[in-house]
């Protein structure tokens, strides 16, 4: 199975994890902070700055465009509810 | 309802919100021993109406009779929205219904609210944000996006020719006297420090942010939407907000030094015994201020505000009857007055035969939105050496975390998912 590395920065993790695992998985697991609050891509509680491996993630689902951009998020934001990594390395700010 | 009229607060503004003397309790959270106010402003300039924030729709009534005393529907050209709370946007749907030209303005943010409120197609509204402004005709309201004072959308908006700063519910307190200005309302001080206490203070970064737009202003009166009037001194007030946002007490150990607090409560010892153990670990490192406190000695206030000033905090509980204990839930469910995300926590106990709590403690600092990176140590009973010195390690790996020299680990979330399981 394809596998995806995701470093979150701030407490010094890397997970090695399956392809198609989605974010907020991984934060809870290791506890990076990263929380949910709808878990469904619609209050905007779990935003997160991707550092680097953008290109390794899903496509923003249009729902997940219109959270980011209410919440005026830049274009290195995403919903950890949402995005699923599909391989490579990943870098999170949490 | 009470016969008072509309009051002028100065030439063409006045307020025309709801008296709400016989609410004890507002949204659950807050008690008030005399009620509330839901403050709304008409502000009339040559050119144009604008109406300040509406009132709780069962309050509606009131603001309509107060409105129509000093304004026609069709003149209101201006509908400002400090603040989408529904005891501020109660009778917005109706006053939209009634004054169809009217074109609402808000923050960025609280576009959600709004479309949440006024639920219709087609619904026109202009996003506003700091710098930006409506000109009612020698009269012109400028906007100040204050986030987070207390909800995301919340801004203020400043009346400048006559120096009024409508602050939606900064500065506002629950408090209900219809002499409505400070200096003629009974005393309302406890009040506004309530109110501080309960709603602004866990944003207070944004209150340091908000301070930083609106004590630059000639203010001649504070305009809020609960509560007094605030005509005489209104700077004391900014002065006190200012005063209230800032750390308690001097911090001893300056900046680039960092707190850790263990909280532990114990029946027999032995998570007394497993707290002084993380407690030595983390002393280990330099850097780190260490602080050991006993739930059974103190009470949850002074706990709280320690909490809030800590950057690490690790919570000890023996597992009784499958939970962690009340004094420790009790400490857990009172720091929704404080920001706590993205504090560093963990949690350790000893237990009888199940041992639950230190996977409860660990999902409510998760919740809280902690940042729990290392897992917490259990002990049956009396912890051996082993298990104390884990508990050494688990002080040494969050003071390492908390100096920012924690070496980085590589794990599998096959890994991470078996940590899970055989610790539940």
């Amino acid at each position: 199975m394809p596998k995806a590395n995701v470093t979150f920065e701030k407490i010094g993790i890397t997970v090695t994890v399956p392809a198609g695992t989605r974010l907020i998985e991984i934060s809870e697991k290791v506890g990076a902070g990263i929380t949910y609050g709808c878990r469904e891509g619609e209050c905007g509680t779990c935003m997160m700055r991707i550092i680097s491996g953008m290109e390794n993630m899903s496509e923003r689902s249009v729902l997940e465009d219109k959270v980011l951009q209410e919440n005026m998020a830049g274009r290195n934001h995403r919903l950890a509810c949402q995005a699923q990594v599909l391989g490579g390395d990943i870098t999170v700010k949490a | 309802m009470s016969t008072l009229g509309a009051i002028a607060i100065a030439p063409d503004t006045h307020w025309v919100g709801a008296l709400d003397p016989g609410l004890r309790e507002f949204d659950i959270i807050l008690k008030t021993a005399n009620g509330t106010t839901y403050n709304s402003y008409c502000v009339r300039g040559s050119s144009g109406v604008a109406i300040i924030d509406t009132v709780k729709e069962s309050h509606a009534g009131e603001f309509f009779t107060r409105l129509e005393q000093v304004a026609r529907y069709d003149e209101i050209t201006a509908i400002v929205l400090n603040h989408l709370e529904p005891d501020h946007t109660g009778a917005l749907p109706e006053l939209m219904r009634r004054a169809p030209q009217a074109k609402l303005y808000i923050s960025n943010k609280a576009q959600l609210m709004l479309k949440a409120l006024v639920k219709h197609d087609g619904l026109a509204y202009t996003i506003v944000n700091t710098g930006d402004s409506v000109d009612l005709g020698g009269r012109t309201l400028h906007f100040l996006n204050t986030p987070y004072l207390h909800w995301p959308d919340t801004q203020c908006t400043w009346l400048e020719q006559q120096g009024i700063l409508f602050s939606g519910d900064v500065f506002g307190c629950h408090f209900c006297d219809s002499r409505l200005f400070n200096g003629q309302v009974g005393d309302f001080r406890f009040s506004f420090e309530y109110y501080y206490a309960h709603i602004m203070r866990p944003f207070r970064e944004h209150v340091l942010d908000a301070l930083e737009l609106i004590e630059p202003l000639p203010l001649k009166l504070i305009a809020p939407a609960h509560g007094p009037i605030l005509r005489d001194a209104p700077r004391s007030y900014v002065q006190r907000y200012r005063q209230l946002a800032a750390p308690l007490l001097h911090n001893e150990i300056g900046a680039s030094n960092k707190s850790l607090l263990v909280f532990y409560i114990s029946s027999y010892g032995n998570t007394s015994r497993m707290a002084e153990a993380v407690r030595d670990g983390a002393e280990t490192i330099p850097g780190v201020r260490v602080s050991l406190y006993d739930l059974q000695g103190g009470g949850n206030l002074p706990f709280v505000d320690l909490i809030e000033e800590a950057d690490g905090l690790a919570f000890g509980s023996p597992t009784i009857n499958g939970d962690a204990v009340k004094p420790v839930w009790d400490l857990l469910s009172s720091l929704a007055v404080i920001k706590v995300r993205d504090k560093l926590g963990a949690a350790f106990g000893s237990y009888g035969w199940s041992g639950e709590a230190v996977n409860m403690i660990e999902d409510r600092l998760r919740g809280l939105k902690l940042r729990v990176p290392i897992q917490g140590v259990r002990a049956r009973l009396i912890p051996t050496d082993e298990e104390l010195g884990l508990c050494r390690d688990l002080g040494k790996q969050l003071a390492l975390h908390l100096t920012g020299s924690i070496e980085h680990r590589v794990i599998a979330m096959s890994e991470l998912l078996t940590q899970e399981s055989t610790h539940a």
